[in-house]
């Protein structure tokens, strides 16, 4: 019911194309990132809270139909529901149920507590695609709480220097103004691209540190700045003479990504599944068949057929590991 | 192990000298003794032999991990370091988290279980390793990984570890580096030694630490006035000291091994010096009046036994530079203008064998620049430059002394590929790929063709021939086992080159039989050389 097209994953029982990767008719979008929720559809179905979200990244123009969580929808011949993910803020998996019976697309996920979203629900089905972003037995998370304290002691030393850390900014800037809120109540510098999603995430109901948007302050000794990387490099970091810099994300899991990107300090957090995620996750939903996406796609593929899983790689050649919002 | 799992992490984390200075300093200050020795042992650079295949360690953690080798191979193509790649396995595959689960502490994980490995066989090393991953968190694991492969190494320089425990001692540096000098083995007792008060030491063996000149980088012009400078040859031999004190006479080497047995034929050197003497300096080879090559001390130190005949062929000389110690007396701070004329005198007609390095006569830095040019012919490496009013320093500050090569770059490599010569040489392995590590790999930096002695090529070549592992045509891939000193010209980016480096004009300076292949140079450690070569290029004579 889910086959690869030109334009990414398709559903012709609808029909309807999932997280398209150019302009399509009709869109089902699992959630706001830039690599799932693209500019030019003609009409996109999503959850309230991604429609929030997609609204800013892409204008007021996009025209959204609002789905709810656990809401099904008739569309052409197959029965359509989005159910929490715990990726981010409003990500969905998409539930599609049909003449071929239950299929079910992750979309980007995790199955670690995350304050900022509702906790991933698993689904029983017939065949369930997933991604596999991290999807090799040497990714396993901490828990983001102590996470959290690791960022939080690292900016307690930085007396002197302002602490820059370098993250997604949307979906994983917010999961660690939101955890910091756990263990502590001083405000936080953020970069322009940061605050706006901040803005929706606070409407939505979530607690978070305040934020203060980067103006034209000479000091940030003691301050820390969440900044996307991109804005790594570039005029706006010429304000912090003195600074340490930090990297978010699950690659820093392996030791040598750091110094590779030349941070000095990294954390290890993801938004994506780790190992026993996936596969944890592959068992509840009881599927006989297996599609993988993303990432390490082809290994998860060939460690299920070897266990005996029905299981094929499906969407786009494997990208390089380095997921957005990851 | 748990404390100095932090302490890694923590040295890891932070790229400020003091923070890691202050790490260190806490971390003495609070681990028991025994611990402290064994990590400053890892902190000045100091290495646990090798008792367990890195491979062999992947197959265990596969299996305990249960996950299959393609799977592995895949991660570890991701990772780039294989004790990495098995801990985090290991972590991944953990069925439930016990980080309160109480390792063993550093001592004892090291003297109690890793060293007795080294007489245990295969399955009693993979019955205490899978028994201590079970007490272990993922840093733990990746630690033990690293000791077990022999590649345990901490990102701090020995100067700086020294200087962590002579601030937790509240003693001068110096005083710290003279007591790890010689055959420090760690121990509570032998930490407590360290760190105990008071400057004067009683070991009457001990020799200074040595002052270590770095490469010249500008123009001499620019060290000021020819006149405030001592220019001496550079010597290429072993750099050593004769400490002479307590009735005894001790030969040591820069390496910080005792070596006065091995040369025998200096007994008259040290019989004829005074009570209460250091000397810094040179052995050499040395016959008639003119140094012989390296090659051939080298030979001289692999035999087992000094024969009669190795004593006649390669004749050992001190060749003395420095007076580091003179009636009992630490002259370090002595400006090197009184300590040389000390030397002078005392070396004076005491011996045949025992030679001062004199100085090099040139009016001006062009002048000088003249007589370097002629330093093969004598057998030398360049010059040394010294500050006529410098004391005798520990390590390698910058200032004083300085080393103006005539082959300015210098690579421990291992021994990867080998193919047959051309013309004479035809039917020898003397076509020799060499390799440096980078991310626990081994990647080609050169190919060399020249400067072993025949009598290295034949045995290099039997050892060739007993050691492939692997045939492509004409070439072979041997056992990654022998380090070799390369020497070169220049070094520059390539972007044709798998390691991204590539080195002009390699020659082989030394087959170092003294090294295993973990103490080869990195890549990194060649980028570094990269770094300075533009400045460094102009003074290539
Ligand atoms: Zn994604
Ligand atoms: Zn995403």
């Amino acid at each position: 019911m889910i086959v690869d097209s030109p334009q990414g994953l398709f559903c012709p029982g609808g029909p309807f194309h999932l997280d398209p990767l150019g302009p399509v008719q009709r869109a089902v979008i699992t959630h706001a990132h830039g690599d799932h929720a693209r500019a030019g559809n003609a009409a996109i179905l999503c959850t309230p809270q991604t429609a929030a979200l997609v609204k800013r990244r892409l204008g007021e123009g996009t025209v959204i139909e609002i789905l709810e969580y656990g809401e099904r929808r008739r569309i052409g011949e197959v029965t359509v529901s989005l159910h929490p993910a715990g990726h981010m803020l409003g990500s969905a998996q998409v539930r599609i149920e049909g003449p071929a019976g239950v299929w079910v697309l992750s979309g980007d996920y995790k199955r670690e507590p995350d304050p900022t979203c509702a906790p991933f629900e698993p689904l029983r089905c017939d065949v369930f695609v997933t991604e596999a972003s991290y999807a090799l037995p040497i990714f396993r998370w901490d828990s983001a709480a102590s996470v959290a304290a690791e960022i939080a002691s690292w900016w307690q030393g930085n007396a002197r220097k302002a602490s820059l850390l370098f993250c997604y900014a949307l979906g994983k800037a917010q999961r660690l103004l939101a955890e910091l809120a756990r263990v502590t109540e001083r405000p936080v510098f953020v970069h322009g691209a940061v605050e706006p999603f901040a803005e929706i995430y606070r409407a939505a109901g979530v607690r978070m540190l305040p934020t203060r948007l980067i103006g034209e302050e000479r000091s940030f000794a003691g301050e820390l700045v969440l900044a996307p990387i991109t804005a790594r490099g570039t005029p706006w970091m010429k304000r912090f003479r003195a600074f340490e810099s930090g990297f978010a994300s699950g690659l820093l899991r392996i030791r040598g990504t750091r110094r590779r990107r030349g941070f000095d300090r990294g954390f290890v957090i993801s938004d994506h599944a780790d190992w026993p995620g996936v596969l944890k996750t592959i068992r509840e939903t009881g599927a006989q068949r297996v599609l993988a996406m993303h990432g390490h796609r082809d290994a998860l593929v060939r460690w299920l057929r070897e266990a005996g899983v029905d299981a094929a790689p499906i969407g786009l050649a494997a990208p390089p590991l380095d997921p957005e919002g990851d | 192990m748990r404390r100095f799992a932090q302490l890694y992490d923590a040295l890891d984390a932070t790229t400020s000298t003091n923070a890691k200075v202050a790490a260190m300093q806490s971390y003495f200050a609070e681990a028991p003794p025994a611990d402290a020795a064994w990590a400053l042992f890892f902190l000045t650079g100091r290495r646990l032999k090798r008792l367990i295949a890195p491979r062999l360690l992947a197959v265990w953690g596969c299996e305990r991990a249960q996950v299959p080798g393609w799977m592995a191979e895949e991660c570890f193509s991701l990772v780039g370091d294989l004790a990495e790649t098995v801990a985090l396995m290991m972590d991944t595959a953990r069925t439930e988290r016990r980080a309160h689960a109480e390792p063993p502490s550093l001592a004892s994980l090291i003297e109690g279980t890793l060293l007795p490995l080294r007489e245990a066989d295969e399955d009693e090393k993979r019955r205490v390793v899978m028994t201590l991953w079970d007490s272990l968190e993922r840093r733990e694991m990746y630690l033990l990984a690293k000791l077990l492969t022999g590649e345990m190494r901490v990102g701090v320089s020995e100067t700086l570890g020294i200087r962590a425990l002579a601030q937790h001692a509240g003693l001068p540096p110096a005083t710290v580096a003279h007591r790890l000098m010689g055959s420090w083995e760690p121990s509570a007792a032998s930490f407590a030694a360290l760190v105990r008060p008071g400057v004067s030491d009683a070991d009457v063996s001990r020799p200074y630490p040595f002052f270590l000149a770095s490469p010249l980088e500008e123009e001499p012009e620019a060290l000021g006035d020819r006149a405030g400078w001592l220019a001496e040859w550079k010597w290429d031999g072993i750099r050593a000291q004769i400490v002479r004190r307590g009735g005894g006479a001790f030969l040591w080497s820069r390496g910080e091994e005792l070596i006065t047995d091995r040369f025998t034929d200096l007994s008259g050197v040290w019989a004829a010096l005074p009570e209460g003497t250091v000397l810094d300096g040179e052995v050499l080879a040395f016959s008639g009046d003119a140094p012989m090559p390296f090659s051939v001390l080298q030979r001289r130190i692999g035999r087992q036994k000094l024969t009669p005949r190795i004593l006649e062929e390669a004749p050992a000389a001190f060749m003395a530079y420095d007076v580091l110690e003179h009636e009992g007396r630490d002259d370090r701070e002595l400006p090197l203008r009184e300590r040389r004329a000390l030397l002078e005198r005392l070396v004076a007609g005491r011996s045949s064998r025992l030679l001062l390095s004199g100085s090099v006569e040139a009016a001006s830095w062009e002048e000088l620049s003249v007589l370097r040019r002629g330093s093969r012919e004598r057998g030398v490496e360049g010059l040394m430059l010294k500050r006529w009013d410098s004391p005798y320093r520990v390590g390698r500050p910058r200032g004083d002394w300085w080393k103006w090569k005539i082959d300015p770059y210098s690579i421990d490599a291992v021994l990867v590929y080998a193919q047959p010569g051309h013309g004479r040489r035809a039917t020898l392995m003397t076509d020799l790929t060499f390799a440096v590590w980078s991310a626990g790999e081994l990647v080609p930096v050169a190919k060399a063709y020249s400067g072993l002695t025949d009598e290295e090529i034949d045995e290099l070549d039997r050892w060739i021939r007993q050691n492939t592992i692997e045939r492509f045509g004409p070439v072979r891939a041997v056992k990654p086992v022998h380090v070799f000193e390369l020497h070169f010209e220049g070094i520059a980016e390539s972007s044709r080159h798998k390691s991204g480096i590539a080195v002009r004009f390699p020659r082989i300076s030394r087959w170092r039989t003294d090294k295993t292949p973990e103490q080869a140079d990195t890549i990194e450690s060649l980028r570094a050389l990269i770094k300075s070569a533009g400045r460094e290029g102009r003074d290539r004579g």
